[in-house]
């Protein structure tokens, strides 16, 4: 009831929905330092985990890059970078990064090595282009899996981002952060629940993109 | 089983009395478009795939690979698309070195069909079609036309258009994937074990639209199966092919029951070849007896006349003609005549579109020992003994015999 | 190199105590995660209905950012080493349900049924059977989970230093002696790469039965050889 409590009236505080520390203006910062990364960790994570998973090769190297990514503690690589680089966006971007490649790259490479050898078979032996069967032949039938993989991604990210407050950066973990070391629970509370929201809508924009983007034919249950 | 006895369901009307339909075709000489010239396979590993191959595959027929796995048959057939690069020979299509041209246009100008269809499960039956079209350039709506066109030649039903694979039976993919490979009007069409997924009922039915599909476009088709029935069945020239990749014979189907090359081959073919070889005589010089069979509204007097035949029994028809039944000569009373009563006939054959191996069938499957020929219509034409089947046989093998290493030599190239 | 390992005295441990107490940090919770993770997902294969919204709340709960939950739960039990395994025991479902989940599924219905027509009953056939048909699934879930929890446990800091080998963070900005930021880093790294190959050891000796080396790639290769 406690936590409840807190988050009625964290919401029903006009002073919470306007200014630069209002909900409008952290949950803009948040989007977009969550964007950026899962943009970056996309642009490395796919066309690698696509090519090698096209062909077939580099799947233990791939294992292995991923456990090292995973391994390394993203709170303690966003102290280091701040430490050794200085404050700014570096050293919220690396550690979100490195979050979020390993979901996407692995998932990607597991989800092409899923599809049906045979459709791809058949393709080549149309006279198919490599490129177009990696594009239109595998990555269709691997849509389902590889949205789950930017998903996971995504969700991590967003929780994560917060910490961009402990580097003086905004965000949703503003609240968090400040709400932590004012003893302010209603504003920890209320941060973490716009979190939580902002992971759900995530999960609904992913269910509608997987929804518009992934043919009827490609069942996934 | 009338698919299998009659191959060319009578397209051919001027049968010859040794060899029916579609068969009789081996006997025209044919262009050779595809020339495997003593093509080797060999992997990395050292596995030898294929040995020192070469083969003819005659135009505007099926050649089918056959043997046992391990035999290097797929391997053959992946080559000739260029999907395996051989480690030694050539393949010359239609005198060209296949390597003369880029692997992908290759392709392009050759159907590929494979075990499970392969079809594209984000893509629906029309766009799968047109596959292959779209990648030559065709417009989006040329290309899905011709693509409803070839559903109707594969005998898919135009609702079928916009349906997804997983839609559609195993069957009805693979009638897909035959289309699909249709669907650029290639000269050639590769099949590498296409029915072999699907129950026999509808392999059957896949075979027979496969051979009629051949009649009409008349494609030069290099099939692949480890199943000697259906090598047979479908086979204009059948290469037998053993474990390790050496041709062990390559010949049509009637020749390969006749005169297996070895061993292996004749194990290969099964205990019963002698029977399936009957497959390929027709029965069109069956004598069949009319006096037999009596109408169910015969008079006395005609039951009377026909109680002196030969036959120890007596046909009932129908007032149609169709037979319904045998009976002792003394158990049937003039107009009450009870159709219930009757013996069952068993399976009749079709006069001279069936082949012997029908007939046979007939006979041994009828109570009397006596089979029962009827017209396209249905209606009876006549009956014969196994006896005289028997005789018919022993003609025909004598016949076979007679034209046989003069039609050996034509048919296999070296 | 000798700064590297000299740990502040503030921290009341020295370099290895602050590893052990951070295996137990991170290392507990995924063992609790498990015991967990089994009936859910045992239940949620039962009942297939069940599954996506466990999945939904697994989620959410996963979302909520580990700094908060710690705040929110000082409130119950304090500035302790249970704050910050809590939220870590969360956490571990989301990647542990799934996995048990689908490593439970994927048994073949024909073993399923041959179990129980040799006279296997329900509870023998889960534990004889599907258990360990599904340890690989279960065992990649593990690890990702085990990775994840030793990174998280550093968080832990920010609570009155109980993020065990994540406190060397808080002491290096103090003391801005950035050597103790790499060690946490990358001691913290080394340890999740030590548990994970642990992992992969133990799932190699429970499934004798799998060829070594990624077998999805060989039956490919085999697939298209002929």
């Amino acid at each position: 009831m406690n936590v409840l409590h807190f988050v009625t009236s964290f919401f029903t505080d006009g002073a919470h929905w306007s200014g630069y520390d209002g909900i409008p203006t952290r949950l803009l910062e948040h989007l977009t330092y969550s964007l950026e990364a899962l943009g970056l960790a996309a642009l490395i994570g796919l066309p690698v985990g696509l090519v090698t998973g096209h062909y077939g090769k580099g799947g233990n190297a791939l294992t292995l890059l991923a456990t090292a990514a995973r391994a390394l503690p993203t709170f303690g690589l966003l102290v280091l970078i701040v430490m050794v680089a200085g404050f700014g966006m570096l050293p919220v971007m690396i550690p979100l990064v490195v979050l979020a490649v390993p979901p996407i790259l692995v998932t990607t490479y597991e989800a092409m090595r899923s599809v049906e050898p045979s459709p791809v078979d058949a393709a080549r032996g149309m006279g198919m282009r490599e490129s177009d069967i990696l594009l239109r032949v595998e990555l269709p039938v691997a849509l389902p899996l590889i949205l789950g993989g930017l998903r996971s991604a995504a969700i991590q990210i967003i929780s994560t981002a917060t910490i961009a407050a402990y580097v003086s950066l905004g965000g949703l973990g503003r609240y968090i952060v400040d709400g932590l070391y004012q003893h302010n629970y209603e504003k920890v509370v209320g941060g973490a629940t716009l979190v939580a929201a902002l992971a759900l809508a995530t999960l609904a924009v992913f269910w509608a993109a997987a929804r518009a983007a992934v043919s009827p034919g490609v069942r996934q249950t | 089983m009338s698919g299998l006895d009659s191959p060319g369901n009578g397209l051919n009307p001027t049968v010859p009395p040794v060899e029916s339909g579609r068969k009789s075709q081996t006997r025209r000489v044919f262009g050779v478009l595809i020339r495997i010239d003593s093509v080797t396979k060999r992997y990395p590993d050292g596995t030898v795939a294929v040995d020192r191959l070469s083969l003819d595959i005659p135009d505007g027929s099926i050649t089918v690979l056959v043997g046992p796995s391990g035999c290097g048959k797929t391997t053959t057939l992946r080559m000739i698309n260029r999907m395996v690069e051989p480690s030694e020979g050539t393949i010359l299509i239609d005198g060209v070195d296949s390597r003369q041209q880029p692997v992908n246009t290759l392709r392009r100008s050759m159907g590929y069909v494979i075990q499970n269809a392969g079809l594209f499960q984000h893509r629906t039956v029309v766009d799968n079609i047109a596959t292959v079209p779209r990648m030559l350039g065709w417009s989006k709506d040329k290309s899905r036309a011709r693509a409803r066109e070839l559903m109707e030649r594969v005998g898919l039903d135009a609702s079928f258009a916009k349906r997804y694979p997983y839609q559609l039976s195993g069957g009805q993919q693979q009638r897909v994937g035959v289309a699909r490979a249709l669907a650029a009007d290639p000269p050639v069409l590769l099949m590498d074990e296409p029915f072999s997924a699907v129950d026999p009922v509808v392999r059957k039915g896949l075979q027979d639209e496969l051979l009629r599909i051949q009649e009409e476009l008349g494609k030069t088709i290099v099939f692949v199966t480890h199943d000697i029935d259906e090598a047979v069945k479908l086979g204009t020239m059948v290469a037998v092919l053993r474990t390790g990749g050496r041709l062990a014979q390559f010949a049509p189907p009637a020749e390969l029951l006749s005169d297996p090359a070895d061993e292996f081959v004749e194990d290969f073919l099964g205990a019963d070849r002698g029977i399936r070889r009957l497959s390929f005589f027709s029965s069109a010089g069956l004598e069949l007896l009319t006096a037999p069979i009596v109408a169910i509204d015969a008079t006395a007097e005609q039951l009377a006349a026909r109680g002196a035949t030969e036959a120890p029994y007596l046909l009932v028809t129908g007032l149609d003609g169709r037979p319904l039944g045998w009976s002792e000569p003394g158990g049937l009373t003039a107009g009450q005549i009870d159709a219930g009563q009757l013996l069952p006939y068993g399976r009749p054959f079709t006069a001279g579109q069936d082949s012997l191996r029908a007939a046979l069938d007939c006979a041994v499957l009828s109570p009397t020992g006596w089979a029962v020929a009827v017209d396209a219509e249905g209606r009876a034409a006549g009956v014969v003994s196994q006896a005289a089947i028997g005789e018919a046989i022993r003609g025909a093998h004598a016949h076979a015999h007679a034209a046989g290493p003069e039609a050996a030599q034509k048919a296999t190239t070296r | 190199m000798n700064r590297f390992f000299d740990i502040p005295s503030d921290l009341q441990h020295s370099w290895l105590g602050l590893i052990g107490l951070h295996l137990r940090e991170a290392l507990l919770p995924v063992l609790g995660g498990l015991l967990l993770a089994l009936p859910l997902a045992q239940l949620c294969v039962r009942l297939r209905w069940l599954y996506p919204p466990v999945l939904w709340v697994t989620t959410v709960l996963y979302a909520i950012p580990s700094l908060a939950f710690f705040v929110v739960l000082i409130d119950y039990t304090g500035q302790t080493e249970l704050t910050v395994m809590i939220p870590l025991t969360v956490y571990s479902l989301v990647v542990l349900v799934p996995a048990i989940v689908d490593g439970v599924r994927s048994v073949p219905q024909e073993t399923l049924a041959a179990a129980t027509a040799m006279g296997f009953g329900p509870v023998r056939r889960y534990v004889q059977v599907q258990l360990p048909i599904a340890v690989p699934a279960i065992i990649a879930g593990l690890r990702v989970a085990t990775v994840s929890s030793i990174s998280l446990v550093s968080v832990g800091m920010l609570i009155g230093n109980q993020g065990a080998l994540g406190n060397l963070l808080h002491d290096a900005q103090i003391y801005n002696r950035p050597e103790l930021a790499w060690n946490s880093v990358l001691t913290t790294a080394a340890l999740a790469v030590l548990v994970d190959a642990l992992l992969v050891g133990v799932r190699v000796l429970l499934t004798p039965w799998m060829p070594s080396g990624s077998g999805a790639t060989r039956t490919r290769k085999e697939a298209t050889a002929r």
